[in-house]
């Protein structure tokens, strides 16, 4: 078992190492490709191989549970088709000179480095640890974000740093006094940020500081997850990134840094009772999404709508902890692989579409149906996955979002959110008719495929496809993540 | 060392602390601001230092050690090199408020610390948890610091502070984190500095100085 909760943090690593050495070349880009497929195939056997409720540690430093597998499952699906897709997208990037072989050997460096903090952050028993990794794919992203080196790409990347610290440093502070409160519960030092150890010392924390560090925790874990205050970073970093590392950071890097949220909400929720995060997780997320909600109805930009649809997606997920029930939990958890694969497919197709026009206006792209049958497919199908459409799986996970709103008696923020996201949905609508559907402007450049990222659409839409008619296994896996997180009912 | 010069010098590193915050809230030089950093950084030092001689911890007094290089030296003479040449380079722009103004806002933010802190030390009225509001003044006033000041060096400097203000609350009410988590987030600060001191470097070449107005292109 030590195997397997190493694979996903050794191989990135040792992929890494081997980029660091080669350069970009076929061979490593392969090989992050493969690392990122080893951290999915290590989330698929564990959750074969547990029982219902089944824990695995390595030592002392690493567990894995069920809320840890998903987010595995997660960060291996999305990884895969970014990964893979990358090899395609960065060898266009250096052919139109918009990065060259010292770029592309830092991107080859940097991309499994993330992935590798990713699932150290999903799989540290030590919440301080987890924090640690969290605030490396900062680091590890920053110069991503900046690839091309562009004075915008510059102004992204320095905002995004800036902020994301900060914000993160608030989280710290907020596990500092966590802490604080359990050496004075009697957990012993070494242990007393372990998640076992905080959990069965939970009852005793100092309401007091426990109230302080669960406000700095929601504030600093949100900033990385894209909800409000700190998410203008959000859309300017996503913007300028490149296509692959847009749809990691979109599609995985907000959803591992909302469920460290969820993990501290465990210990604090047993603390304080759920009433202190609720109201929390409630203004924050339901701002969230009218601050998403609005600047999508503006967009002229793609890529920031995109990002913007990631912030409205983020802040439903935030409002659906807020109503803590089982049933809540358990769709957060679907809802986020099914927006991780969605948002892959939206971005990689994107990347295609702005490599085409260089530019990323939503009024450059016109007719991409009647010029590429596969972007505006996979566009589409993307687009259709993140409006909730049925059949694909957010139809489900927010039915039930729904559902255990009004089984909360969160009537009142069922409404706003609905209210909201028809808002965001009738956007969306408009923007993706206006570029997929209709005759293309004279003059429009063709679109290039590459055959990896040809594959990686496809197989995304296949993904999309096969989730949405049915969970399969992952269903007994969501539920169980519920249940370990306390979810009531 | 006897209990009451423990006290004295524990309350000495954290006023000490917080009056390098002060001054470089008043100081608009970008080289004397650094310098000021690590001043702070000394202070810092001199927390897990104490505490670890006192109580006889040779790991606590380790991490001073590594406390007092990274944060007094390395960190401080990575800033440094990022200040540049330039004389116009080295000085604030005009700041969005001004000294007199900044000062009084640090006093507020200093009474507000004191506020914020009162249920920490409920829960433990020991000596050095009494000297915590100083450390979380610091983090108030390094977040001033950063929404107000114009320069990449200045933002930088800021979030250091702020990094000092967590370690130094670290410190004070827990004696340090563990081990394994002050490596983390040692590494990670290092790493985090690192990446500010290039993309200054990065800016200067794009846009010939390090003025963050200038950083106004991305907007909705």
């Amino acid at each position: 078992m030590t195997f397997l909760l190493l694979m996903p943090i050794v191989v990135p690593l040792a992929a890494a190492a081997l980029a660091a050495v080669f350069g970009w070349r076929r061979l490593t880009a392969w090989v992050t490709a493969f690392a990122a497929f080893c951290t999915l195939v290590s989330g698929a056997v564990l959750a074969v191989g547990g029982e219902p409720g089944a824990q695995f540690t390595a030592g002392q430093l690493l567990r894995a549970d069920a809320l840890s597998i998903t987010m595995l499952i997660v960060i291996g699906t999305v990884g895969s088709l970014a990964t893979w897709a990358s090899i395609g997208y960065i060898d266009a990037e250096v052919a139109h000179r918009h990065t060259d072989q010292k770029g592309a050997d830092l991107y080859g460096v940097l991309v499994p480095i993330f992935l590798a903090m990713m699932s150290l952050a999903v799989l540290a028993n030590n919440i301080g640890v987890m924090w640690a990794a969290i605030e490396a794919t900062t680091v590890a992203t920053a110069f991503l974000v900046g690839h091309r080196r562009t004075r915008t790409a510059l102004e992204a990347t320095w905002k995004y740093v800036v902020i994301c610290s900060v914000g993160i440093a608030l989280a710290f502070l907020g596990t500092v006094l966590l802490y604080f409160a359990s050496i004075h519960a009697g957990a012993p030092s070494d242990v007393a940020l372990d998640i076992d150890v905080l959990l069965t010392h939970a009852t005793r924390l100092d309401p007091g500081v426990t109230r302080l560090a669960a406000g700095l925790l929601l504030l600093g874990y949100g900033a990385k997850a894209g909800l409000v205050p700190f998410h203008t970073w959000l859309a300017d970093a996503h913007s300028q990134a490149p296509a692959p590392v847009s749809a990691l950071m979109s599609g995985v890097l907000l959803s591992v840094a909302f469920s460290a949220l969820l993990r501290v909400k465990s210990v604090i929720d047993l603390a304080l009772g759920t009433g202190f995060l609720r109201t929390g997780l409630l203004i924050v997320g339901l701002l969230t999404v009218l601050i998403a909600a609005s600047l999508l109805v503006i967009q002229t930009d793609f890529k920031r709508m995109l990002a913007y649809s990631s912030m409205e997606n983020m802040g439903l997920i935030a409002v659906a902890a807020a109503a803590g029930t089982r049933l809540a939990l358990a769709a957060i958890l679907l809802h986020v692989l099914a927006h991780g694969i969605g948002k892959a497919l939206v971005f990689l197709a994107s990347g295609q579409l702005q490599a085409a026009h260089g530019s990323t206006a939503i009024a450059d792209i016109t007719g991409v149906l009647a010029r590429s049958r596969l972007v505006a497919v996979a566009f589409a199908v993307g687009l259709a996955v993140l409006l909730g459409l049925p059949p694909f799986a957010m139809f489900a996970s927010e039915l039930s979002i729904f559902r255990a709103l009004a089984d909360a008696q969160l009537g009142w923020a069922l409404g706003a959110a609905l209210l909201l996201m028809a808002i965001a949905f009738a956007a969306l609508v408009r923007n993706g008719s206006r570029m997929l559907l209709g005759p293309p402007a004279p003059g429009s450049p063709a679109i290039a495929v590459p055959g990896s990222i040809a594959s990686a659409l496809v197989a995304g839409v296949v993904l999309s496809v096969a989730l949405g008619m049915t969970a399969g296994p992952l269903a007994e896996l969501f539920n169980d993540a519920a249940n370990l997180l306390g979810g009531s009912r | 060392m006897s209990q009451a010069t423990h006290t004295a010098i524990l309350n000495l590193a954290a006023g000490a602390f917080l009056l390098t915050a002060v001054l470089i809230v008043w100081h608009l030089g970008l080289r004397a601001i650094v310098r000021l950093l690590a001043c702070q950084g000394v202070a810092l030092a001199a927390i897990p230092l104490t505490e670890g001689i006192y109580e006889s911890d040779a790991a606590l007094v380790m991490v001073g050690a590594v406390v007092l290089v990274l944060r007094a030296v390395a960190l401080p003479g990575l800033l440094g090199r990022a200040v540049g040449t330039e004389e116009a380079e080295r000085r604030e722009s005009t700041p969005l408020v001004n000294t007199t103004s900044s000062l009084l806002i640090t006093a507020v933010l200093t009474v507000l610390a004191y506020a914020v802190t009162r249920p920490i030390i409920a829960l433990d009225p020991s000596p050095a948890t009494r000297a915590a509001p100083a450390a979380f003044a610091v983090i108030l006033i390094a977040v001033f610091v950063m929404v107000s000041r114009r320069r990449a060096v200045s933002q930088a400097v800021g979030f250091m502070m702020l990094d000092n203000g967590i370690a130094a609350t670290a410190f004070l009410i827990t004696s340090g984190v563990p081990l394994i988590v002050e490596l983390g987030v040692s590494l990670d600060v290092l790493f985090a500095v690192l990446v500010m001191g290039l993309l200054t470097g990065h800016m200067r070449l794009a846009f010939g100085g390090t003025d963050l107005d200038q950083l106004r292109e991305l907007r909705d």
